[in-house]
């Protein structure tokens, strides 16, 4: 690992607000050449925000970014390049239409040249991907390339435009562990030869594992910067919380009835997202069922069939103790079953529509909310008073509109909306992502509480820590397949992940009778 | 003369071809606009306002390439107004596209009756002659139909070609598809997507109107209205039906205007005559409609198709 | 340059831009206007005068308003559900026909009893046209902007073969238009003595409904809701592709209407030239009325005076009326950016 002392870059009293939020608020620090340095923080604590800041999509109200000593013109992502700072976003910026090669040469050669030079930067692209230990084929359609892949063609990105400042924002969000691994090899590679890196995260075992440096944002503020070495897990958690995390009690469950049951489930490839096959799940009653896996291994297609959106092919989904005939998103909430959906902007919620709208979305046709086609506004809207009063959605008035309302609220909207009809199954699909410490910890008791009052919970999640810490059992989903079924504190992390990286499945079926 | 007769004349292939160009041009303006991510419903309004700029330009004195050019240029000012509504404002393309096309073409009306007030009957002018390639155009059939157009069919077919060149082999191409995929994706590389998207729109609607100009100063040569009759919307059924490349884009337009002709002919052939003539009319845009069912199933439809990109948003 | 929502827009902020706009399409149109060698103002009078500045002149912007009135609740009602009804037009003929082929003799009723009939199928005859792109739009996925376009050609066509053929009017002296409509099948008078037809009674009366539709009834929040958000709606359980074809059929229902209008109170016998682009003009109609149900009798009696009064002011000031049209244009192009700059404020990089 070779540091030396020459500075790379260097962040200058960067303040960014947003309207009256202040996203980050005179943040300060640098790196030099050769060096990871870590920026940690949970969600909302600003670390994006800064790296756009840096990388030109965003523009600082005050404050310098320098490289190498020059100073960077501010909102210019093209100069930033040119400076030689590349930057991985957390959703990959790639064309699923194009190719490796194509995505990876796009902006590359001034737009008036008329040759691609398509050799040459094919040979290019493979000495890199050689050296760094990144396996890509230049000429595969993105679209068709799993999650770990679609990094590797990001990081190459970079590398192939000469970066010297690499930014990672929360890498290993959608990495097995095995792939994480890898991923830090390749890190350890690129700094060996000169590369500085900003990691950004919020996983304390991760940072610790491959950072020189630390420096921990907390609501906008760096709160401070150490050396890895001089510091533990313990002082960064306190640094990036502010208090001594405090994980919700969770008491050992008696397994209850089955409530709802999946046998031998097929459902069919959709695109690039795996069916279900022969899929067999059962979930009981008081019981929180953990779906681990990395995102794109069929937790869609498991989802669409509990929450009603599709019909299984063949196999039998029973529900309350009967095979389902007719099954749709009503049938779903109408057999009690409550669904988070994964993505809140765009699937949970309608943006334009008010709170009270929002609130009856599931239910406006039954006799709740509305009679012989005719809407029953005044209950619609007491309902929706009661939710937000009951579940903290922090808001105006029932007549805003829900785009106004932050992430955590707005989760807490729907989730509200949900456990308010008393649900008896709920699908819990990625239920914290993007919400800051306070919202998690709110979505993480309520879910408990369900639970508790004897609520069957299948708590989907890319994050691996969230799922072993609340799931009395685990699944592991890999490419539509179900892993057999782990309890609580059996298994470690490097254990599980192996079965999402596929290995665990393919051992089965050697081992099988 | 029966309908099978038909297939066997070199001048049905050469009407073919003629009638193809105008629909070649404006598909292939709609295609450089939609692989840029961007629907321009403009089109028909502009393929009239090309058709009056380029023949009043020639009926005021200039020669015909610098009518090709005026009218070019008009469409490019109607691709200007188009892309600066829908690209950095994001407004919606539908909308954009269909004020578009009544702006175009009420200005281009009005213009009409201002600069030719008294008119009954529309004044001609000297429109292209074919031009008859040296060699080509003196092999048997094959020379008469393809090889004895204007010069402004040529410079169709040329186009296609340019195109598809620049837009699969060139960095400026890569950066177009790329736009119409993933316009995060061209911020992320340091390129201004606002810039590509409208240079595409501004190109394409020039195509469109040079399209427009083919029919007042080389199809026919005179401006009347309602001279455009529908054709924009077809082109953008073409595009969809060539799947938004260029050589398959010329292939539809040519079949299309195969199925153009014909229905000419057919309506003098003894079968036809009995026939309202009405049907033979409404043959193009039925075709139109069967071709867009055929293709839907195959969707190769540029990703971010009318997707606004707005930088830095949240 | 980037766009950042504003939370809460100023009064100034909601008022400034759309005055500005139509401030915008009156300079342009003065200009224009002085191109073709006449005098803005006297030109604006002309029109103004022409719209309402007389019984006869008002009346005759009523009767004009009437169809706008029916299309360009066809077009808001489709466009909010993002549904891209273009097709007005053949579906204002199809009610046209559908009334013109019941009317002239087929049902001898009273009036009592045809007129509700000829209503009905008119409305059905409009539905059953847009419900084929709808159909074509949820089973196969093929765009309805252009097939509703295209069906605008095809109808006309259609139209005029059975004009000149099975609907030809025995007594017209070979012209293609139908048979008249029985006096019974006519729209009555609303005011005795003045021109001016139930026709105009029932757009109003549609408008109200449609507006207690949206924002009363079930089908109205599903409507808006596909609109909006498809996804989210398909998620929460709304039968998205059922709402379409409701949607489709309400739409298509609407603009047939206007046919019915036109043919039974207005001209009492169908021509091709019964709609000068009505289905068109309720594009502009639908968008100058923010597609709100009410604002569009408003849009629709403002473009209808636009009409008639350039149709009055170019015979007098030798201006062709096509100006009427380009103002339209303007007035639309720059009333969706003028909205947009209410809701949001443009920030320099």
């Amino acid at each position: 690992m070779s540091k030396s002392s020459v500075e790379a870059l260097c962040l200058n009293a960067i303040t960014k607000c947003f309207g009256e939020l202040t996203a980050n608020d005179a943040v300060s620090f640098s790196i030099n050449k050769g060096e990871v340095l870590a920026l940690l923080g949970e969600n909302g604590a600003g670390k994006t925000t800064l790296m756009n800041v840096l990388f030109g999509q965003y523009t600082a109200d005050s404050g310098t970014v320098s490289v190498f000593g020059q100073t960077l013109p501010p909102g210019n992502s093209r100069a930033a390049l040119d400076a030689g700072v590349g930057m991985v976003h957390q959703h990959f910026t790639l064309a699923d239409n194009l190719t490796v090669q194509e995505n990876i040469t796009l902006g590359t050669r001034p737009l008036s040249s008329l040759r691609l030079n398509y050799s040459k930067a094919r040979s290019r692209i493979l000495a890199l991907s050689k050296e760094f230990h990144l396996v890509v084929s230049p000429d595969s359609r993105v679209g068709s390339l799993s999650v770990g892949e679609r990094q590797r063609v990001e990081i190459l990105k970079a590398l192939y435009r000469d970066v010297k400042i690499l930014i990672l924002d929360e890498p290993t969000a959608v990495l097995t562990p095995q792939e994480t691994n890898d991923l830090f090899a390749t890190l350890r590679l690129a700094t060996s030869s000169g590369l500085s890196i900003i990691f950004i995260s919020h996983k304390l075992h991760e940072v610790m594992a491959i950072a020189d440096r630390v420096c921990v944002l907390r609501h906008g503020k760096k709160i401070g910067e150490e050396w890895i070495k001089n510091t533990d897990k313990h002082s960064l958690a306190k640094m990036m919380m502010g208090t001594e995390a405090k994980s919700p009690q969770i008491l050992p469950s008696e397994p209850g009835t089955v409530l709802l049951e999946l046998k031998n489930i097929v459902t069919p490839n959709v695109g690039s997202v795996p069916g279900l096959k022969s899929v067999q799940l059962a979930l009981r009653s008081g019981q929180i069922i953990g779906l681990a896996g990395v995102s794109g291994n069929g937790q869609a297609s498991l989802a669409d069939v509990v929450g009603g959106l599709s019909k299984p092919v063949t196999g039998e989904l029973w529900v309350n103790g009967a095979a389902v005939e007719n099954w749709s998103p009503r049938d779903a909430v109408d057999s009690g079953i409550a669904r988070i959906p994964e993505d809140r902007h765009t699937t949970g919620s309608i943006s334009d529509f008010d709170i009270t709208e929002n609130s009856i979305l599931e239910r406006y046709n039954t006799e709740l909310f509305s009679q012989n086609g005719w809407l029953d506004w005044q209950s619609s809207r007491a309902f929706a008073n009661r939710v937000i009063e009951k579940y903290d959605v922090r808001c105006p008035g029932v007549d805003t509109p829900i785009r106004l309302l932050s992430g955590g609220n707005m989760q807490k909207l729907i989730l509200g909306r949900a456990l308010e009809c008393n649900p008896t199954i709920i699908l819990a699909n990625q239920p914290v992502r993007g919400l800051d410490v306070g919202a998690v910890n709110y979505v993480h008791s309520q879910l408990l509480s369900a639970r508790d009052r004897g609520a069957a919970i299948l708590l989907i999640s890319e994050d691996l820590d969230e799922v072993m810490s609340l799931s009395d059992v685990i699944y592991v989903i890999s490419n539509g397949r179900l892993s057999p079924k782990f309890n609580r504190g059996k298994m470690t992390p490097a254990q599980l992940g192996v079965w999402m990286g596929g290995q665990g499945f393919d051992e089965e079926i050697t081992h099988a009778p | 003369m029966e309908v099978l007769e038909i297939f066997f004349t070199a001048s049905f292939w050469a009407a073919v071809i003629r009638i193809s160009t105008p629909l070649i041009f404006a598909t292939l303006g709609e295609l450089i606009c939609e692989r840029a991510g961007v629907l321009n419903l403009g089109i028909e309004g502009i393929m009239v306002a090309g058709a009056f700029a380029g023949w009043m330009a020639v009926y005021s004195g200039t020669g015909l390439w610098v009518g090709v050019c005026v009218a070019m240029f008009v469409g490019m000012l109607f691709g200007f107004l188009h892309s600066i509504l829908t690209v950095p404002f994001g407004l919606s393309q539908h909308v954009v596209g269909l004020g578009v096309t009544l702006l175009a073409t009420s200005s281009t009306y009005y213009a009409y009756r201002l600069a030719l007030p008294e008119v009954t009957s529309p004044p001609k002018i000297d429109a292209f002659q074919p031009y008859d390639i040296p060699i080509l155009s003196e092999i048997p059939f094959i020379g008469p139909a393809l090889f004895s157009q204007t010069p402004f069919t040529y410079l169709a077919f040329g186009l296609v070609l340019v195109t598809s060149v620049v837009l699969y082999r060139t960095p400026l191409g890569l950066a177009v598809r790329a736009a119409g995929e993933n316009p995060a994706a061209v911020a992320a590389q340091g390129l201004s997507v606002t810039k590509i998207r409208m240079g595409a729109v501004i190109i394409g609607s020039g195509f469109m109107a040079m399209g427009g100009a083919f029919l007042t100063m080389s199809a026919f040569d005179s401006f009347f209205f309602e001279m455009v009759n529908g054709r924009g919307w077809i082109c953008i059924a073409l595009v969809v039906f060539g799947s938004w490349r260029p050589g398959k884009a010329l292939l539809g337009a040519v079949l299309f205007a195969a199925f153009d002709a014909l229905q000419i002919r057919v309506q003098q052939t003894s079968f036809g005559s009995q026939m309202p003539y009405q049907v033979f009319l409404m043959m193009p845009y039925l075709l139109s409609i069967l071709a867009l069912i055929v293709m839907s199933r195959r969707a190769e439809v540029p990703a971010a198709l009318m997707v606004p990109f707005n930088k830095g948003e949240r | 340059m980037r766009l950042e929502p504003i939370d809460k827009p100023s009064l100034a902020r909601s008022l400034l831009p759309p005055v500005i706009a139509l401030g915008a399409t009156v300079a342009i149109a003065s200009f224009l206007a002085m191109l073709a060698g006449a005098n803005p103002f006297s030109v604006f009078g002309l029109i103004l005068n022409g719209a309402f500045g007389s019984k006869f002149a008002i009346l005759e912007t009523l009767n004009r308003a009437t169809p706008l009135i029916f299309t360009g609740l066809a077009v808001a009602v489709a466009f909010r559900a993002k549904f891209w009804n273009i097709g007005a037009e053949a579906q204002l003929y199809a009610g046209a026909l559908l009334t013109v082929l019941l009317g002239t003799g087929l049902l001898p009723w009273p009036s009592i009893a045809i007129l509700p009939t000829l209503a009905l199928f008119s409305i059905l005859a409009g539905a059953i046209l847009l419900l084929v792109p709808a159909l074509l739009k949820t089973r196969f996925g093929v765009d309805e902007v252009v097939t509703t376009l295209l069906f605008n050609f095809i109808f006309l066509l259609f139209v005029s073969m059975l004009l000149e053929g099975p609907l030809k009017d025995p007594m017209g002296m070979g012209w293609p238009k139908s048979a008249r409509l029985l006096p019974e099948a006519r729209l009555p008078r609303l005011v005795d003595g003045l021109r001016l037809h139930w026709g105009f009674g029932l757009a109003i009366f549609s408008a109200i409904s449609v507006w207690v539709v949206q924002s009363r009834m079930t089908l109205g929040y599903e409507m808006r809701a596909v609109g909006l958000n498809r996804q989210a709606a398909a998620f929460a359980g709304i039968p998205v592709n059922l709402v379409l074809v409701k949607t489709a059929l309400l739409s298509g229902g609407l603009a047939a209407l206007a046919g019915f209008s036109e043919v039974a109170g207005l001209k009492g016998s169908l021509t091709l030239d019964l709609s000068p682009g009505f289905g068109y003009t309720g594009i502009i109609v639908a968008m100058l009325a923010l597609l709100h149900p009410l604002g569009v009798i408003f849009a629709a009696l403002f473009v209808a005076g636009i009409f008639v009064g350039a149709d009055s002011m170019s015979r007098a000031a030798d201006v062709p009326t096509y100006l009427a049209d380009i103002m339209l244009a303007t007035a639309l192009l720059l009333m969706v950016l003028a909205i947009m700059l209410t809701r949001f404020r443009i920030v320099r990089n």
